[in-house]
């Protein structure tokens, strides 16, 4: 570790200065109203980059799949808030999607059984076939029902609709439905190299918002389900200022909560084995520590926060629509708060998360003055006519920005602006 | 002056140092055997010749020129060839591929090496399209022998060829490189069997905790009582 | 008899064209993985890249009324594919090389490659706008429509289609030959096989890296151009098509070429296969069956075409990792 990027407690409070700072020029020019909602999105994605900065800085997992993460959160999110469909519940509706959920954990102890198959003897070609006929079968069934059941309800109710829960629960159960699809990407991916979990990552969260998209049975598919309900009173009358206050205390009060659990986990011994285990996997393994298990668990925890987070910020914009869930917003956004705030640092991911998101929505407007500059000039200089798409093509600058910042980042400050500290025991 | 001169070597794997101040010298056509306990430094020596580690002090001479802390795909022009310990061969490479591989930096025509290597070890021209992963151990080792020769190198460092071979395999180990000797290659090699190694050898060296402690001839320290007991076993 | 000719027409055609594409695509990543040792992420923006460099050639060419008995975006694809390596080897030298050579982890290099791909579809939307291209810039694409033999359904390939076909064919031989009978061929196979040991004996890694790089960047310019030219240039292509080469890379085992081959037309024809509606072949049999057909019977539903390859993907990491064809034990 180079000496100029020791961790020091200086640099940590001149950095929070000048972000407070930041926030101040902000609220003072662009107003409290706007000012309070970038502040809250910034919040939401504080805690997407806890989420991260644990699977990457503890444990070196590289998770491509966050925007898939907080997609399912957020539809989960939504089900369980969104007000009823009594359309759906005095149809077959219910009945349909009870025995589809009777039928799916069937089909799970089955795949599970033809799995574990040889515990009881059985050799392994024996074990293939019986593992390729029962995940057949678990296909065919399910794939059958699922194709019945939404013709039905979309007949019948347009879609399943929610079931009116506090927006608590709501955001509890998006975490609990991340951290299950995590364990299973986990599970599998895990033992094996960091690549594969990229690449895995990656598939899931196409797979997720395709699955959403389509599901209209289920989440309304791009139709959008709007408006989502807050845990605090939504602004009435243009009363922005108090219902945006108080949802920003919510997620304030949120990121200290998952702060400090963190500080306390990275110092308790469990924390320790995860940093021991991401500097030496070998050393750590031939100790007897169980690495896959570890990693596991922090994957896991990774991808609740992930949800939760994500169920946060798409509740604040009131409106769940599964093309919404992008990439570059919420996956690589998240990574160059990341490792541009330090990796391995739970301040830097929230001071990164902060200063990037600002700086992400300052560039939008940023770019496009800048090209009307441009296809201006362009014109009365060269003669140039500028293409009609201009304002969709200037925003792809951003994509080429926070690609440009991941690699500089990578290349020229590895351990991002706060470096994590060197804990000593 | 000798073919190869390392003096006062320092050296080690990022801040752990292992070797300090290591000495050792052969001539043009000798065979020099390095032994010592476990964890004396014996085979970071020979990676420390191949540029495989970071070299903190003492120079390394070769042939006149000054080879220290060069990259291991330059010291292969300069004919010297290394035989690691494990992953010798290019297991998914026929052994014919194998040896091609090994007059990589070879430009002008090295058949006649190629037909010299299979006179050397019969087994392979047999096997020649066969990959080298696929052979016995003892096969194996002739092949990463065999890859080594194809540069006509005129020093090789083996790094305990005869590790995990049967006894019968072993003295033919020795037999071979008695053989490569004789063809005018000098040779440098780590042997657990120090007894056996010794036997073959001009110089031997001993090293313990990353230094040199006996430094003579091969027979000289095998009668050496002192040697013998802390260092051969009695 | 139609029905049949149906089934070749949507069924093992459209499986052998994009199973082409994604044997293309795999060969290199599977080169890269195996010689660089990590997941190449561009490898998708490469092919636009590819594609879109054909293009601008292609415009060239006809704006310079050059007329040839060639789809004109077929002849400019060679030159294209040399534009492509030497860019590939550039990002290699700006982006990778330093990370390398500092001695960064195999997923700091997959970080780096993610920049990389958000870079390359950031400028290639900033120039090229974000609409659909038709690569055909002269005239429009031939279609060849071959009667068969009982059937009054005629087997339609069109010219692109045979062009990629034959592509393909000539690429994986000159591969093959290229492999094990030159000398940087082997020397490749040699440092994917065992790096260390390619190092002690001397081979130029330099090198082998340049012959990865044009080979990985060419093929993804043909790709990425020839199945522009089957449908058409979409700037989007980028992770859509990185899951099923990845799939078929690690199908056919990493480091592993004639893997990836296989591996892609494995992933391609069970993406077909599985959307294909096979209620159509048993249709003619419909008085004999003990059942009524439904309407539908595709495996997967079109909309979910994507699932294939996840699938395919998740099932051999958890029961065979190292692929089918036995790649590098990781």
């Amino acid at each position: 570790m180079s000496g100029q990027n020791q961790y020091s407690v200086m640099r940590d409070i001149t950095l929070f200065a000048g972000l407070g700072v930041l926030i101040l020029i902000i609220f003072l020019t662009q107003g409290s109203v706007y000012s309070l909602r970038m502040l809250v999105e910034a919040g939401c994605y504080a805690i997407l980059a806890l989420g991260l900065t644990i699977q990457w800085g503890y444990a070196g997992l590289f998770n491509v799949g966050v925007m898939g993460f907080i997609a399912a959160g957020a539809a989960s999110s939504m089900l369980i808030t969104f007000p009823r469909n009594p359309e759906f519940w005095n149809s077959a509706g219910p009945e349909l999607v009870a025995v589809f959920i009777v039928k799916l954990i069937a089909c799970g102890v089955l795949v599970w059984l033809a799995n574990i198959s040889n515990r009881w003897g059985i050799g392994g070609k024996l074990r293939a076939l019986f593992i390729a006929v029962a995940i057949a079968v678990a296909y065919l069934v399910l794939s059958d029902h699922m194709s019945e059941m939404s013709t039905q309800i979309e007949k019948a109710s347009g879609w399943m609709g929610g079931l009116g829960l506090p927006v608590a629960v709501g955001w509890i159960v998006a975490g609990i439905v991340a951290g299950v699809i995590a364990w299973f990407v986990g599970k599998i991916c895990l033992g094996l190299r960091a690549d594969y979990l990229a690449i895995a990552t990656l598939g899931i969260a196409q797979i997720i918002k395709h699955f959403l998209k389509n599901a209209d049975w289920l989440t309304h598919g791009t139709l959008s389900v709007s408006p989502l309900p807050w845990p605090v009173p939504k602004p009435a009358d243009g009363e922005f200022l108090l219902a945006r206050a108080s949802y920003l205390s919510i997620v304030a009060i949120a990121i200290v909560i998952i702060y400090l659990l963190l500080q306390r986990a990275y110092h308790a011994p469990w924390g320790r084995m995860m940093r021991a285990i991401r500097d030496n996997e070998n050393a750590s393994a031939s100790m007897g520590k169980n690495v896959n298990g570890r990693r596991l668990e922090i994957f896991v925890l990774g991808c609740i926060l992930m949800g939760f987070g994500g169920a946060m910020l798409i509740h604040f914009t009131s409106i769940y629509d599964p093309s919404g869930f992008i990439d570059l917003n919420h996956t690589f956004l998240v990574w160059v708060m990341v490792i541009l705030g330090g990796s391995g640092n739970n301040r830097g991911a929230i001071f990164g998360a902060v200063l990037v998101y600002i700086i992400w929505v300052m560039s939008e407007p940023l770019a496009l003055t800048l090209f009307e500059f441009i296809g201006t000039y362009g014109k009365a200089w060269f003669d140039w006519d500028p293409p009609s798409d201009l304002n969709s093509r200037a925003l792809q600058m951003r994509v080429f920005v926070i690609g440009l910042a991941i690699t500089l980042v990578l290349r020229f400050a590895p351990q991002g602006v706060l470096p994590e500290k060197q804990a000593r025991h | 002056m000798s073919l190869l001169d390392i003096t006062d070597l320092e050296a080690g794997y990022g801040q752990m140092s292992i070797l300090k101040g290591v000495n050792m010298s052969l001539e043009a056509g000798e065979i020099g055997v390095i032994v010592g306990p476990n964890g004396a430094g014996k085979s970071t020596t020979l990676k420390a010749i191949f540029g495989m580690l970071n070299i903190t002090g003492g120079a390394i001479r070769f042939d006149g020129n000054d080879i220290t802390g060069m990259r291991s795909e330059k010291l292969a022009e300069h004919r010297i060839a290394f035989v690691p310990q494990e992953n010798n061969v290019f297991a998914s490479l026929s052994v014919h591929e194998n040896l091609e591989m090994g007059a990589y930096v070879r430009r002008d025509d090295f058949s006649d090496v190629l037909d010299h290597v299979y006179e050397i070890f019969p087994p392979l021209k047999e096997k020649r399209d066969q990959p080298a992963g696929e052979l016995s151990g003892g096969q194996r080792q002739m092949v990463a022998f065999g890859r080594a020769l194809m540069i006509e190198p005129k020093l090789i460092l083996l790094d305990e060829p005869t590790a995990g071979l049967s006894p019968m395999f072993m003295s033919q180990i020795f037999d071979r490189v008695i053989a490569i000797n004789k063809t005018g290659v000098t040779v440098a090699m780590v042997e657990q069997n120090a007894k056996q190694a010794l036997a073959i050898a001009h110089k031997g060296f001993v090293l313990a905790g990353g230094q040199n402690s006996y430094t003579d001839s091969g027979q000289n320290l095998l009668n050496n009582p002192e040697v013998a007991r802390s260092f051969l076993g009695g | 008899m139609n029905e049949f000719v149906f089934f070749l027409n949507k069924g093992l055609t459209s499986g052998l064209i994009i199973g082409s594409i994604y044997a293309l695509g795999a060969i290199g990543v599977t080169l890269i993985f195996g010689i660089l040792r990590f997941a190449h992420f561009a490898h998708g923006d490469m092919m636009t890249l590819g594609a879109f460099v054909t293009l601008i050639l292609t415009a060239v060419l006809a704006a310079m009324g050059i007329v040839l008995p060639l789809p004109l975006a077929f002849v400019a694809m060679f030159p294209a594919m040399i534009i492509t390596a030497v860019l590939a080897i550039g990002l290699d030298r700006v982006f990778y090389k330093p990370l390398r050579q500092a001695g960064a982890k195999p997923v700091i290099l997959v970080m780096a490659s993610v920049g990389v791909t958000l870079m390359l579809q950031g400028l290639i939307r900033l120039f090229a706008g974000v609409r659909s291209r038709n690569m055909f810039v002269e005239a429009p694409k031939e279609i060849f429509q071959i009667p068969f033999p009982g059937a009054s359904r005629k087997l339609v390939i069109t010219e692109p289609q045979v062009l990629l076909i034959l592509f393909t064919i000539i690429a994986v031989i000159a591969l093959h030959w290229f492999l094990t009978r030159s000398r940087l061929g082997k020397a490749m196979r040699a440092v994917s096989d065992n790096p260390d040991l390619a190092k002690i004996t001397g081979i130029n890694t330099n090198h082998v890296v340049w012959a990865t790089w044009i080979i990985g960047g060419s093929l993804a310019c043909a790709a990425g151009t020839l199945l522009s030219m089957d449908v058409t240039l979409k700037p989007d292509l980028s992770f859509n098509i990185l899951l099923p080469i990845f799939a078929a890379t690690i199908v056919g085992g990493i480091g592993q070429p004639y893997g990836a081959i296989a591996g892609g037309f494995l992933v391609g024809f069970c993406e077909s296969l599985a959307v294909f509606n096979w209620a159509i072949l048993l249709r003619p049999f419909k008085d004999d069956l003990w059942f009524e057909i439904p309407r539908n019977m595709a495996l997967v539903p079109t909309e979910y075409k994507l699932m294939v390859p996840f699938l395919i993907l998740i099932i051999v990491l958890i029961y065979r990792p190292t692929g089918i064809f036995k790649g590098r034990v990781l």
